[in-house]
């Protein structure tokens, strides 16, 4: 067994810090799969100076970004290809992370986007080791980090909200170093992610069907998939897109994408949302894209406190009344009282828990947007009704 | 009593709540249908009553919490046949039946009055899950369909039926052809899979067929293409009248498809699915219950191919089950009280959960931990049972374990089975030799490989020799092969295994256990025990190692949201992932005590004890003490989050109790004190260490157990006290014991210090009985002697005391009907004595309260005695609850566990308004009657002993004693039926000293129109007495020209089997094989002439009219005040 200690120096914090608490050594074998092995130890500060000690066993790197809390029991793999967790570190809820490694076709982009991988304990995928989950985020650059106490982490950002973090490089143990890190992580309001995650060029996906515009801010792939099962075919755009881009005569809808970051950054993505919405042709927002569409018809949107993150939320459609479980990603939530009478929009669904807004739709136009994700990947695919509608709305 | 039917008007469409309900409770305690009925039913009645809507309840089984006075309006502690229940709905006229709570059991009676017009001519509503979706989940033929339908897979399957033996033998060939072997036999409406199973030969098939189309009431089974190594997947899901479905919880087994899930080991959530594959089949799950139009809570189960490309139906559930109770112990979230919610209408939507109170009841918990649950099986108690698990139940009962990886939540779960042996060390002796040939490599790949499986088939220790081989070095791949185990989960023990394999290098290396490895040992969920084990330490210095080095668990909530919420529920486990982490909740607000529970059900130690752990939680808390529950059961009613004001699920170790009791007290203030008496015997076993730490054990302590317990001393202080007991010995060795039965002379009873149940306790006839039961159980020696009684014949008395330490309460005395020598829990019981006159009774209680004040025990005292006419014999003496508390305190109405809680607290009875002595009997006769599960145990004798054989009991209550014992034994479904000319024998067959109640027996039996058939002995005497008689064989087919008894059985003609078997004594007693060949053709087989008489003169149609004079427990309690 390797035989790990760490000092245990409180942080500067003026004694909040969890690390206060007394932390006997956790064996390497105790938390991640030898299968895996530890690169030795690192800590994961936060800017409120609370520091959690633990292995690293992603990339062998320093990195810092916004904690986020992943409540979703399967689908490490999708969480950690799914472009809208750029600039993210993120915490799985789920103790063991790995079990099945990776399946190349469950990836939801061509790469890991997350800043940091937060788990309890690193496990892996018994039969095959180059599947390992944690091959791509080494060959990627991803560092991670394993054996502290999760819940104790999620209960802590449960009480302060969001915060900035940093994951040392393994045995960069200076607690103070750490936590000023953290403070100096750039604000996730004030990055540009969409520029980071976007398709370069455009290319089309399916045979046959009418072709539907799909703006990629973020874009996962059974999205796509859940489109072209419908009989579409697809072209998707880069984020720079305009209206005139996505209003070409031959296509038939236009779908907006999920994505990281804040929506209030995005000007033009609004503005193409504006002239689709003039168009008139039939439009469907997923997520960043449900955002985009309700400032272009006027709302605002703002931070939650700490974000949905999970596969497990009730969301009601206020027409049907039907509740349906959901999966969920954003920080970010449409104001639905900001949302003007004379936008056309209104709320169609709202999330039971704490009653944000799930979902619009145009009273004229054809044009629907949800905060969840109908593709699920990972989580429940309740929803995919959302693509049957849209499909039905192409004519 | 409501006689006109009052509905409130609700919207079109929408069907009104009822303004009342009745309630069908599961019955008796049998395999496959445990406590998990008792916590659903318990949560509906509670959660109906919270909706103002009237809750009548219907349950047989007297040992439940459901049944108390206060959870329902009216409880009905009557037999559960359709006639009953009409009876019931007559008096009660109730708006709606919910029987979605009782098992199948009650799915079937439902059906049953349905199928009857009962509901149509009372106006009774199905609440919930329509009847049609049950029957079509239910028909094997109607579900297929409803598959093909929607486009959901199954195995391919065909349906056996038939009005003739012809027609059901051409189904079975069409079948055989179709399917092909190996392939499973599955019974319709049956619980526990009874009479189902994998058949791999013809003969298998063909026995196995005509076995389940007698086992299905309906006389239908299907045969199921046997899919060999795919994985075992579970959902619990919910819908309600708005559609909106829900997957509470993901379950995956250990074990691949052929055993049982009740007997698998199963883990939540699921653990090796990619996320696409968990959700292809929470789709699945959900299409189905939208198809079948479920309103309430369904389990559905998937077969799912090594390669997760393929899956199929196996089975759905359109009730609370089992599973489900594991779900909602997984999860946090109350399946059945949310189901019964959604019975009368309301919605997930509007439901608030009960855990965050913030949020509501249509999400899907996450969870942050993993749930292992283990199956506990009773062949400590059958060891000649047939150990092979396949398709039919065999467990009694599960023990569930929170941690934060699998290998700790097995640990857990493998301290919480209470089991001898059952450790994660634990290897059998008798596998040495194999696991040698194993280990050597000396064989070839083709031997080894073959060798493997045979070792690692399906058996209730699988996990056990698994482990074993592991030690030994046998690769993970090879025990994947050999047993079809996701290889994932085969890692993770391997891993616990090299653990293990640098404990022991620790320990020879002498000296400390370094930090890191104890850290490791402690995260792995390694008991202190275990450690000490492997390093060659005493516990105790491994509990100080840990001390010195602050290494304590963490405890961490069990919160339904992964702690995205904020959540009020004190639902706990303990985990070294969170050692160290800020606490979630601070201590208990003093006063409080700490409640021990029962752990698994297993024989001997069932639902009773939970019931009493429950009844004291309430009573601390009624009385202003904060009660914390410790528990590892996940199928009761104390481990419900609102049965305490918090909740540890744990096991019932010395050191998960110990850490609780610290984390549940503020440093330097008095530890939090422990209640005893309680939980069975398994807090009796924690006393010494409890003590030791300096808990406080208020009213039972490790001196008050001693003095019961100990044998010597006990029988000092009964021997000063001037109070007959049967003359005894104890024993250190063979010799000694052998020396004490010829003082006291032949038949003996032997039995262990601290047993419970019965646990190797015979009857030995002569010398060699007991060299035999003492060498092959290696039971006795220096540090466990045995007591050796003489047996004294006599009628058997049970008494239950709460005393103050001055003064004892004796609230009710049972009488049994069996003489003395079958053990108490297998004797059927009868309150208050019919036999035993007012002289004894006085001298039975003043023995009793001079005894109970001796022993010092404050609270619940229980005794066994024997009236003979030579005086009142005083056998055994327990000072804590006992299986009968629950049964006496309903009958009495004294409120037993309440008056011992408070009694242990500092009250004095007279301040609680009681007096001692015994209470006069009220004018009312209550029988309690043994169920057994001895059909589902293949190669259990089912013979009456001083072992406890029985899994269940239920009560019979009248005014009349014969109606009340006719009613215990219908309700026991220890009946024969009613002689038909195809099926009109009593087949007798009775010992020497039992033949003096032979003519009574067939008085009894000729009067309701049985003819005789019996053995030579058996058959003299009935002629002699005039009865006409078949002379049968006595063993083996056409010997002495008459036909074997065997081959009688088999006919079908018979219809009842009474065999007493003469006197000796072992696991295998004489003619054994007539009791196995009764149970497999499923003829009731009786082995007490005392039993037999009791259940002939029940059969007397004189009484059948008055069995359906029914009331409820509280009109039976006003007839008592009155």
């Amino acid at each position: 067994m390797t035989t790990l200690s760490i000092d245990h120096r409180p942080a500067q914090d003026g004694g909040r810090s969890a690390s206060r608490m007394h932390r006997l050594p956790v064996p390497a074998d105790s938390v991640v799969d030898p299968r895996i092995g530890s690169a030795g130890l690192a800590l994961l500060a936060l800017e409120d100076g609370t520091v959690f000690a633990g292995h690293a066993f992603g990339a062998p790197v320093a990195s810092g970004g916004d904690l986020v809390v992943n409540t979703s029991q399967t689908g490490y793999q999708e969480v950690c290809t799914d472009p809208s967790y750029a600039g993210q570190l993120v915490v799985m809820t789920y103790p063991l992370i790995g079990n099945h490694g990776r399946l190349a076709h469950d990836d939801q982009s061509t790469r890991p986007w997350l800043r940091g991988l937060i788990v309890s304990h690193a496990t892996a995928a018994v039969l095959d080791d180059a599947r390992q989950l944690v091959h791509l985020l080494r060959e990627r650059g991803v560092p991670a980090i394993c054996g502290l106490d999760t819940r104790a982490l999620a209960r802590h950002l449960r009480a302060t909200g969001s915060q900035r973090a940093v994951i040392t490089a393994p045995w960069e143990l200076d607690e103070t170093a750490a936590v000023s890190a953290a403070v100096a992580v750039p604000r996730w309001e004030d990055q540009d992610f969409v520029g980071q995650v976007s398709v370069a060029d455009p290319y089309e996906v399916g045979d046959d069907g009418p072709l539907v515009a799909v703006v990629d801010y973020g874009l996962k792939r059974n999205i796509v998939r859940a489109l072209v099962a419908r009989g579409m075919r697809v072209r998707v755009l880069p984020h720079t897109a305009t209206g005139a881009d996505v209003l070409t005569p031959e296509i038939a809808g236009i779908v907006l994408s999920p994505g990281p970051g804040d929506p209030a950054r995005l000007d033009g993505p609004v503005a193409l949302a504006r002239a689709v919405i003039a168009d008139g042709r039939p439009m469907l927002g997923i997520c960043l894209g449900h955002q985009i569409v309700a400032r272009a018809a006027g709302a605002e949107t703002r931070r939650l406190r700490f974000g949905h993150h999970g596969a497990n939320h009730p969301v009601r459609d206020l027409g049907t009344g039907t509740v349906q479980v959901t999966a969920q990603n954003h920080e970010v939530e449409v104001v639905g009282e900001s949302l003007p009478a004379a936008s056309g929009f209104v709320v169609s669904q709202r999330n039971l828990n704490d009653g944000s807004v799930e979902g619009l739709r145009h009273e004229n136009e054809r044009i629907e947007t949800v905060q969840y994700h109908p593709e699920g990947s990972p989580g429940p695919l309740d929803a995919l009704e959302v693509f049957d509608r849209f499909a039905q709305r192409l004519g | 009593m409501t006689l006109v039917a009052r509905r409130t008007p609700g919207p079109a469409g929408v069907p009104t709540r009822p303004d009342s309900a009745l309630i069908l409770g599961s019955g008796p305690v049998v395999i496959g249908q445990a406590a998990e009925f008792d916590y659903a039913g318990t949560q509906a009645c509670r959660a109906l009553r919270e909706e103002g809507v009237r809750t009548i309840l219907l349950n047989s089984n007297p040992a439940t919490i459901m049944t108390d006075p206060g959870v329902a309006d009216a409880v009905y502690l009557e037999p559960l046949t359709l006639e009953v229940a009409t009876r019931v709905i007559e008096r009660e006229r109730p708006d709606g039946l919910l029987a979605g709570l009782g098992g199948q059991t009650a799915l079937n009676l439902a059906v049953e009055l349905a199928r009857a017009g009962v509901l149509e001519r009372y106006g009774v509503r199905m609440l919930g899950t329509p009847l049609e979706a049950i029957e079509m989940a239910e028909d094997r033929e109607l579900f297929r369909s409803l598959l093909t339908r929607i486009g959901q897979p199954f195995a391919e399957s065909e349906i056996i039926e038939g009005v003739t033996a012809a027609e059901r033998t051409t189904a079975a060939d069409r079948a055989l052809a179709r399917i092909g072997l190996p392939a499973i036999v599955r019974p319709a409406f049956t619980l526990g899979g009874s009479g189902g199973g994998i058949v791999t030969t013809e003969s298998g098939y063909r026995e196995r067929v005509r076995a389940g189309l007698r086992a299905s009431p309906i006389g239908q089974v299907m045969v199921e293409r046997y899919l060999s190594g795919w994985q075992e997947i579970e959902y619990e899901v919910m819908r309600d009248r708005d559609d909106t479905c829900i997957a509470v919880c993901s379950m995956e087994n250990v074990d691949p498809l052929g055993v049982h899930t009740g007997d698998s080991i199963v883990i939540a959530p699921v653990q090796t699915l990619p996320d696409q594959v968990h959700q292809r089949l929470r789709s699945a799950a959900l299409a189905i219950i939208r198809a079948l139009g479920v309103e309430g809570g369904c389990n559905v189960q998937f077969a799912l191919s090594p390669d997760s490309k393929d899956y199929a139906v196996i089975e759905v559930n359109p009730r609370v089950s089992r599973s489900s109770a594991l779900a909602s112990k997984a999860t946090g979230y109350p399946i059945a009280r949310v189901a019964a919610q959604i019975a009368i209408g309301r919605t997930l939507a509007e439901i608030p959960n009960a855990i965050t109170g913030t949020t509501v009841a249509a999400f899907e918990p996450a969870l942050d931990y993993v749930v292992v649950k283990l199956p506990r099986f009773p062949f400590d108690k059958f060891p000649r049972a047939n150990r092979t698990l396949g398709s039919q139940m065999k467990a009694t009962g599960e023990v569930m374990a929170i941690d934060r990886t699998f290998g700790a939540a097995l640990n857990k779960a493998l301290r919480g089975l209470e089991q001898a042996g059952a450790g994660f060390l634990a290897e059998d002796p008798g596998w040495a030799d194999e696991l040698a040939v194993l280990a050597s490599g000396r064989l070839e790949a083709g031997e080894r490989s073959a060798r493997l499986v045979e070792f690692l088939a399906p058996s209730d220790s699988r996990l056990w020799r698994l482990l074993a081989l592991l030690r030994r070095g046998a690769s993970d791949r090879e025990i994947v092969t050999a047993t079809g185990i996701s290889p994932w989960f085969v890692a993770e023990m391997s891993r616990l295994i090299r653990l293990e394999g640098q404990l022991r290098a620790a320990g020879t290396q002498g000296g400390q256990i370094p930090v890191e490895l104890l850290v490791a040992a402690k995260r792995a969920a390694f008991g202190d025990r275990d450690i000490a084990t492997l390093t060659g330490l005493a516990p105790a210095e491994v509990a100080a190692r840990r001390a010195e080095i602050g290494l304590r668990p963490g405890y961490a909530m069990v919160d339904t949201c992964a702690a995205e919420f904020a959540a009020a529920t004190p639902y706990f486990y303990s985990t070294y992932a969170a050692s160290g982490s800020p606490p979630e909740a601070g201590p208990v607000l003093r006063p409080g005590a700490l409640v021990i529970g029962s752990g698994p059900v297993r024989i001997g130690q069932g639902i009773e004890f939970d019931y009493c752990a429950v009844q004291a939680a309430d009573a601390l808390r009624r009385s202003g003490w904060s009660a914390v529950m410790v528990n590892s059961n996940p199928e009761t009613v104390s481990t419900d989050f609102d049965a305490s004001t918090r909740l540890y699920f744990e096991p019932l170790d010395a050191e998960s109790v110990l850490d609780i009791v610290v984390a549940e007290t503020v440093p330097g203030e008095p530890l939090l004190s422990a209640m005893l008496a309680f939980g069975g015997q398994t807090p009796l076993g924690l006393a010494g260490a409890l003590e030791a730490a300096g808990v406080p054990l208020p009213g039972l302590d490790p001196e008050i157990i001693e003095r019961a317990e100990e044998r010597t001393r006990f029988a000092g202080i009964v021997a000063r006290l001037g109070i007959p007991q049967p003359e005894g010995g104890m024993a250190t060795s063979i010799e000694e014991a052998l020396a004490v039965a010829d003082r006291v002379g032949y038949p003996v009873l032997v039995r262990p210090s601290y047993v419970i149940g019965g646990l190797a306790i015979d009857t030995c006839f002569g010398p060699e009985d007991v060299v035999r039961q003492l060498a092959a159980a290696t039971i006795v020696s220096e540090d466990r002697p045995v007591r050796i009684d003489a047996y004294l014949e006599g009628l058997e008395v049970d008494v239950d005391a709460v005393s103050d330490g001055q003064v004892v309460l004796v609230p009710g005395l049972i009488e049994h009907v069996e003489r003395a020598g079958v053990h108490s829990g297998d004797s059927i019981g009868v309150f208050p004595p019919q036999r035993i006159g007012a002289a004894d009774q006085a001298l039975l209680v003043a023995a009793m309260t001079r005894v109970t004040l001796a022993i010092g025990a404050r609270g619940l005292v229980n005794a066994q005695f024997i009236v003979r006419d030579d005086g009142v014999y005083l056998i055994e003496v327990n000072p804590r609850a006992s299986r009968t508390v629950p049964f006496i305190s309903k009958v009495t109405g004294v409120p037993m566990v309440e008056l011992a809680t408070r009694v242990a607290l500092g009250a004095s009875l007279a301040e609680l308004g009681w007096r001692g002595g015994l209470l006069d009997p009220p004018p009312l006769v209550a029988v309690k009657a043994p169920v057994f599960s001895t059909n589902k145990l293949l190669g259990v004798d089912p013979a009456l002993g001083p072992g406890m054989q029985s899994t269940g009991e239920v009560i019979g209550i009248h005014a009349d004693p014969d109606v009340a014992m006719a009613k215990a034994l219908l309700a026991a479904r220890s009946l024969p039926p009613v002689p038909t000319p195809a099926a009109d024998v009593a087949l007798l067959s009775i010992a020497d000293r039992d033949k003096e109640r032979l003519l009574e027996l067939a008085l009894a039996l000729a009067a309701v129109g049985y003819r005789f058939a019996a053995t030579q002995g058996t058959a003299a005497r009935l002629r002699a007495a005039g009865h006409a008689v078949e002379e049968v064989a006595r063993l083996g087919p056409e010997s002495a020209g008459s036909p074997g008894m065997v081959d009688l059985i088999r006919s079908g003609r018979v219809a009842l089997v009474v065999n007493t078997p003469s006197p000796s004594s072992g696991p295998i007693r004489d003619a054994a094989e007539i009791r196995h060949s009764a149970i497999a053709e499923g003829v009731l087989c009786l082995t007490s002439v005392d039993t037999a008489v009791a259940v002939a003169r029940s059969l007397d149609p004189a009484l059948w009219d008055r069995i359906l004079d029914v009331r409820s427990l509280a009109d039976w309690q006003a007839l008592v005040r009155s």
